[in-house]
């Protein structure tokens, strides 16, 4: 969407800007099983990373996909899969314990229409949930939702920074309209892009304790075959990686998984306002359903009513602090989504009260227009 | 050309109305240096069933990517002539293809018989789009002539240059005789009439 820098620009698709992303960002393994509308980042993966000395794989499923992203991960590399809502269920055991052995990787949920099969070429926000709690068991996890090209390229290098800065899976959700709208961006040079490795462990192999508590509470990491030895399992192990059921273990480690993310929401949780300084009616949205909320905002604003719109880029850990802000002063808040309301449910969690939440739900496989979202602030 | 244009082109799938709707957009967008968003709809079918690719072009950055009011709408089959002509604005453009659309729903419509051409003249039926694409920017300057060929040049696999190179000459040639029998303004005015929106 912005135009700037002194390249040429080019005419881009979504999951093209996600590959260019992963790219810039340093993705070198990628694994994963073909399933529209997320098919074109493993098509142009399988060339482009050959070309730049990395591996791709194309799995025989996608439980088997986000297992070779976990080893290639451990063994050193940053890696990546994309998938869509059928395919990210069958991701979602993998995902636990990508959580729990705390393995840094990036995946990409392009939603289409569901349940099930569903509607492969309509785009949906019926993940926002699955992509939350999808996987079993008490833990933390980042959700980033890109809503344009240009969106689509800078948060694929947030995704990998957060996965590598934390040590954790950190789920891209785009929908089949960001995915495949193309439009003309010029993408930064890789000297304008900030880039953040996993930190490796510096001390003596021998002194090396693979799951000690740090005060980020993000642990060093060995990566396999550089002599840091450790074991690595899905079950709740202790500070040397072996799996324990004493209380006094268990109870730091999974403080430690959830407080490693919740003491830096100040860094993850990723929103952008438009014009909500002084809204009374404002929008809260994310995805390719924020550009209609925009546009619809700006209109509102021509006819002199005060409308604001929240996009949310982190859906999760919920940017609760900016949410309440936000609404703390509104009239009303609309929570437009193409779902039977999933955001909207954290909108009115953390609301206890506060202001009006409505929501607005589309649910027929097409797309939620400006003109929807306008009505509704028109009559309210 | 107002601020926001909106294209769609219409047909069924395996016409080409995709790759037309990218090279249009990339035409307007890397060759012209305008704002440019190109989305598309499609069924699950590999061939058949309904396709569209939609073209907004603007001067500004575009938030909502998709069409909502069209400023030109192509048809390549009789359904999608009936189905989107309700999108058109009141001065929008229809162009529908010939070939497949019998019966138009204005007679304002512009009827060339894009995939007779392609067979008659190039013996190939799948630069049908490439001859729409030519007629269509002879039509209505939305972009130079010049920035489409360079846009299907760098689209079209190599060795069929000089065919769609020819393709585009057919179909500018088509829509010339057309400007010649009725002047551009004549054409103007044929979507049905919608109720006032701020979308203009």
């Amino acid at each position: 969407m912005t135009i700037k820098g002194k390249k040429k620009p080019r005419l881009l698709q979504g999951n093209e800007a996600v590959v260019e992303g992963a790219l810039a960002a340093g993705c070198s393994f990628f694994a994963g099983y073909p399933i529209t509308p997320a098919s074109e980042i493993s098509e142009i993966l399988a060339y482009r990373l050959p070309q730049v000395g990395g591996t791709f794989i194309q799995m025989e499923d996608e439980i088997a996909s986000l297992g070779a992203v976990i080893g290639a991960s451990l063994a050193g590399a940053k890696s990546m899969t994309a998938t869509s809502g059928p395919g990210f269920s069958l991701m979602q055991e993998n995902l636990g314990f990508a959580c729990v052995a705390e393995v840094p990787c990036v995946i990409v949920n392009v939603m289409r229409g569901g349940p099930s099969t569903g509607l492969p070429t309509n785009p949906s926000q019926g993940d926002v949930m699955q992509a939350r709690w999808g996987t079993h068991g008490d833990h933390p996890i980042i959700v980033l939702a890109p809503s344009s090209v240009h969106d689509s390229f800078e948060i694929t290098v947030q995704a990998f920074n957060f996965s590598e800065r934390y040590r954790t899976p950190v789920i891209l959700l785009s929908d089949e309209v960001v995915a495949h709208t193309r439009e003309t961006v010029t993408l930064p040079e890789p000297d304008e892009i900030e880039v953040w490795d996993r930190i490796r462990p510096s001390m003596p192999p021998e002194w090396y304790i693979p799951y000690e508590d740090t005060s980020r509470g993000v642990p060093p990491m060995g990566i396999f075959g550089d002599g840091y030895r450790y074991h690595v399992t899905g079950l709740i192990h202790d500070v040397r990686g072996f799996p324990t059921a004493r209380a006094d273990e268990i109870e730091p480690f999974m403080q430690r998984i959830h407080r490693k993310i919740s003491q830096h929401f100040h860094d993850i949780q990723i929103v952008k306002h438009y014009m909500t300084n002084d809204a009374e009616i404002v929008v809260i949205a994310y995805g390719s359903v924020a550009r209609s909320a925009r546009r619809a905002v700006l209109d509102a604003r021509e006819k002199g009513i005060k409308a604001g719109l929240l996009q949310l880029v982190t859906l999760y850990p919920f940017p609760r602090r900016e949410v309440v802000g936000t609404i703390r002063n509104s009239r009303v808040v609309l929570v437009p989504e193409m779902n039977m309301g999933q955001i909207s449910r954290e909108v009115k969690r953390v609301n206890e009260g506060m202001t009006r939440v409505a929501t607005l739900n589309r649910i027929d496989g097409g797309m939620i227009t400006p003109q929807q979202i306008y009505e509704w602030i028109i009559k309210e | 050309m107002s601020k926001r244009y909106e294209i769609c082109l219409s047909g069924s799938g395996g016409q080409g109305l995709i790759l037309a709707g990218i090279i249009l957009a990339e035409a307007a967008g890397v060759h012209d240096g305008k704002h440019v968003a190109q989305s598309q709809s499609y069924g699950p079918e590999a061939r058949g069933g309904a396709s569209k690719a939609e073209v907004v072009i603007s001067d500004e950055e575009i938030d909502y990517p998709m069409a909502t009011r069209l400023d030109l709408l192509l048809a390549m089959n009789q359904k999608s002539s009936d189905s989107f002509y309700f999108d058109l604005k009141p001065e929008g453009t229809l162009v529908v293809d010939s070939t497949f659309v019998t019966q138009t729903p204005t007679t304002k419509a512009i009827c060339i018989p894009f995939t007779e051409i392609a067979r008659k003249e190039l013996g190939r039926e799948m630069v049908a789009n490439i001859i729409a694409l030519g007629a269509l920017v002879t039509l209505t300057k939305v972009v130079s002539l010049k920035s489409l060929e360079a846009a299907v040049l760098a689209r079209v696999p190599k060795g069929t240059e000089e065919l769609n190179r020819k393709a585009l000459q057919l179909g500018s040639k088509a829509a010339k005789a057309i400007l010649k029998k009725s002047p551009p303004g004549a054409m103007r005015g044929h979507g049905p009439n919608h109720e006032d929106t701020p979308y203009e």
